[in-house]
């Protein structure tokens, strides 16, 4: 999946990619997709969670190896 | 823009993993949106005190639990495994090893999230502890009692008791 900007969140457990990525969005344009890679599996729930709570769009997850990446729409300021 | 969804949550255990847990949650719930209101009473105080720093108290009795009560991130200790100190060591040392944040590093994130950090004055009271600028770290701004708390959970999405 193509993403406009991308969040290294290797070796981070949670929360610490969310508080992260919370942080990361404000640099994106709406619209724009961020690609957050990491390797706790616990992303997998979280991040659809959290795109829920703030309405931005969890566009899908895609692994390779030990690497998790998620994919989210920024739809809003 | 809609109304924030609030989170309030009493913590009154000054056990490091609870310690944890706790600011885990509020920065998370902070990070989704939430509006986050923490409560520090009884042992919960010894999280959010300073680390330096005595405390000056009146009474024998205050003065023997705050000598042996002292307080601080940094004093804080698993509620199992301590064993004298190196079970809390090497928990330290597995957060460290999983880039986990220190409950330090925990409080200043949560501050800087806007999470609001408040000591229970009755408990201050009880054990003798001045609620002056030295006691507490600077991310406590308010000091309150159960009364606020209730004021905040009744409108709270979500309650929780640490």
């Amino acid at each position: 999946m193509k993403a406009d900007q991308s969040l290294d969140c290797m070796g981070l457990y949670c929360p610490m990619p969310i508080v992260k990525t919370v942080e990361k969005i404000k640099q994106l344009k709406q619209g724009e997709v961020l690609e957050v890679v990491a390797d706790d599996k616990g992303i997998k729930q979280d991040m659809p969670a959290w795109c829920e709570a703030t309405g931005h769009e969890f566009l899908g997850v895609e692994e390779k190896g030990n690497e998790i990446k998620v994919y989210v729409k920024k739809t809003h300021a | 823009m809609a109304e924030k969804e609030k989170l309030t949550m009493a913590v009154l255990s000054g056990d490091l993993e609870r310690a944890l847990a706790a600011f885990m949650l509020a920065t998370t719930a902070a990070s989704m949106g939430m509006e986050v209101s923490m409560f520090f009473t009884f042992w919960g105080l010894n999280i959010i005190k300073k680390n330096e720093g005595g405390i000056r108290s009146k009474g024998l009795m205050r003065k023997m639990l705050n000598l042996m009560n002292r307080g601080g991130s940094k004093r804080l200790k698993l509620s199992r495994f301590n064993m004298l100190g190196l079970g809390t060591w090497m928990i330290k040392r597995l957060m460290k090893d999983t880039n986990m944040p220190s409950v330090d590093e925990f409080i200043a994130m949560a501050h800087q999230m806007g999470v609001r950090i408040i000591a229970c004055t009755t408990t201050c009271g009880m054990m003798g502890i001045p609620a002056e600028e030295d006691t507490f770290r600077s991310e406590v701004t308010t000091l309150a009692g159960a009364a606020y708390f209730l004021g905040e959970a009744r409108h709270s999405k979500v309650t929780l008791f640490i």
